[in-house]
């Protein structure tokens, strides 16, 4: 006997296909800008692409030259950023997750983690001058320019760890317990390797806020201008973020190919330090099974 | 006049609550030396949470809180200071299969690697000779390095048998083992706990009364939080009957 559709079936269908043609559509919508913004980036670079831009200094404010200083800075940032927000970070989730109590401190502090990841850039850029430039005297420099990213990124760290580490089966803990393993054991051996990936997504997101973000380092550490190299953590910087605000908005006369490349390298370098945390991220999914 | 065999395990006026909830209500009972003693009852009759009191479990679990008395080797497991160390004399084996995610051979030493073992020439001996002794070892013996999580769900109960075992316990508290596991697997395993009983004292929870019978030497029936009996199993089912309710339950009829 052949199966014979009824009215409820069809209408069923019918639904099913509108519901999956809508969201597919909500789908494309949403890389449309991604598509849309890079595709006008390269357009409007193309006609001063060359490999100088990347390698030189800028010259005359900007107007020529490349941007060698600013996207060294960027990654000296970054790289400070990271070293300061990802164990602290993870130390305060693996805490949060595996030893605090669950008791109203606990609580008051979960809620402040959440507040915090809401504060706005500039609030933290204040905080970082009255903290890291003045109090602590760092002056404007790439440490306290970092320090007040990390600050900022911090929240983002806690909450994707313990998200990763609260995805791992409260089985395994027990089993591990069971076994005389101590907390530590237990967090050491098997929860922390088996979250690394999502510890990873963490990462991922405060690469990218640290490196595009402008207000937090503008009056911490980032210059618009500077004859030499930063030789260590000490020494302001120029920045990536930073260099596209000063040039799109106090410097007049730059060419308008030097504003769009400039904007692309800083967007490349994103997508790069992402895709390069992502592909790390799905080399260990691949040997995680259970 | 003979030697009464020695008590593994004495409890006394055992409770267990969660949260306001209580759910086991003052339990007496021994665990003998070198028996297994079969734990049989209704769901939430608290079979569970008398293995989880045993060994300390409600020390990691925030809602859960004992009272009583629980006795090992006739001394009171309170008075262990390192709690850690005292785990490891208790192996225990849960319902569901949880293999570690990680090799079979790292989830069989774990634990010895915990109580400090750090030379291969002995860990590749302890892993050996546990999972033999939970035969497993001729199915595995040419894959130790792959993942425990992905062999079968029958083999997966046996390394965790053989994981408990690398403990070098004295109690094994296995908590109805067979219910992921198929009947020729769980005759294997039934095998292999008759076999360990002369080095351990085995702590059988099961939902088969019938396993109950094949394995335990005496049985108790939990029935809401309470002790009904304890006698030598077979005295549930054949003999005079000590309590209707556990003779309606083994034979079917509760309810």
């Amino acid at each position: 006997m052949r199966f014979q559709a009824t009215a409820l079936n069809q209408r069923n269908r019918r639904i099913q296909q509108a519901v999956r043609t809508l969201f597919g559509l909500m789908t494309l919508l949403l890389i449309v800008p991604v598509v849309i913004i890079l595709a006008v980036l390269v357009y409007n670079w193309a006609p001063a692409i060359s490999l100088e831009f990347l390698t030189a200094a800028p010259v005359d404010q900007g107007r020529a030259g490349g941007i060698f200083p600013a996207i060294l800075g960027t990654v000296w940032l970054v790289a400070v950023a990271l070293l300061a927000s990802v164990p602290l970070g993870v130390a305060a989730a693996v805490y949060l997750s595996e030893y605090a109590p669950e008791n109203w401190f606990t609580r008051l502090i979960n809620l402040a983690i959440i507040n915090l990841a809401g504060v706005p850039s500039i609030v933290h850029a204040l905080f970082g001058v009255g903290a890291f430039v003045v109090f602590a005297g760092m002056g404007k420099s790439i440490l306290a320019a970092g320090l007040t990213l990390a600050i900022m990124t911090l929240p983002v760290v806690i909450v994707a760890t313990k998200e990763a580490l609260q995805a791992v089966p409260q089985a395994f803990r027990v089993a591990c317990w069971n076994m005389g393993a101590t907390r530590w054991q237990t967090v050491s051996k098997v929860v922390l390797p088996n979250s690394i990936s999502g510890i990873l997504t963490g990462v991922i997101l405060v690469v990218s806020r640290a490196a595009g973000e402008t207000a937090p380092i503008m009056f911490t550490g980032a210059v618009a201008f500077l004859p030499f190299l930063p030789q260590s953590v000490m020494d302001p910087t120029m920045a990536m973020a930073y260099h596209l605000f000063y040039i799109s908005t106090a410097a007049t006369g730059v060419p308008d190919e030097i504003r769009y490349g400039t904007a692309l390298v800083l967007i490349t370098m994103v997508l790069l330090m992402n895709a390069a945390s992502i592909a790390f991220r799905a080399h260990l999914r691949g040997k995680k099974k259970w | 006049m003979v030697d009464a065999p020695a008590v593994k395990l004495s409890v006394e006026d055992l409770k267990v609550s969660y949260g306001s909830e209580t759910v086991v209500h003052g339990i007496d009972l021994e665990v003998r030396e070198h028996e297994i003693f079969g734990v049989i009852g209704p769901a939430g009759s608290g079979k569970t949470s008398f293995l989880r009191a045993l060994n300390r479990m409600d020390e990691l679990d925030p809602v859960m809180s004992v009272t009583g008395t629980v006795r090992f080797n006739g001394r009171d497991i309170m008075g262990f200071k390192n709690v850690y160390a005292f785990r490891r004399r208790i192996g225990v084996v849960f319902p569901l299969p949880v293999g570690l995610p990680l090799t079979v051979y790292e989830n069989v030493a774990f634990a010895p690697r915990l109580a400090g073992i750090k030379s291969k020439a002995q860990l590749d001996e302890i892993v050996e000779r546990c999972l033999r002794r939970a035969a497993l070892w001729d199915e595995v013996k040419d894959r130790l390095q792959a993942l425990g999580s992905l062999l079968s769900g029958g083999q997966q109960q046996r390394l965790t048998i053989a994981r408990a075992l690398s403990q070098d316990p004295e109690v094994l508290l296995l908590d109805e083992f067979s219910i992921a596991v198929d009947p020729v697997t769980t005759m294997r395993i039934e095998d292999v706990l008759r076999e360990l009983k002369s080095e351990v004292t085995i702590i059988l929870v099961t939902n088969l009364v019938q396993q109950a019978r094949r394995l335990a030497d005496r049985t108790a029936f939990f029935l809401g939080g309470r002790v009904v009996e304890v006698s030598v199993t077979e005295d549930f089912f054949t003999g005079p009957v000590k309590d209707q309710r556990t003779r309606d339950y083994v034979e079917g009829r509760f309810g």
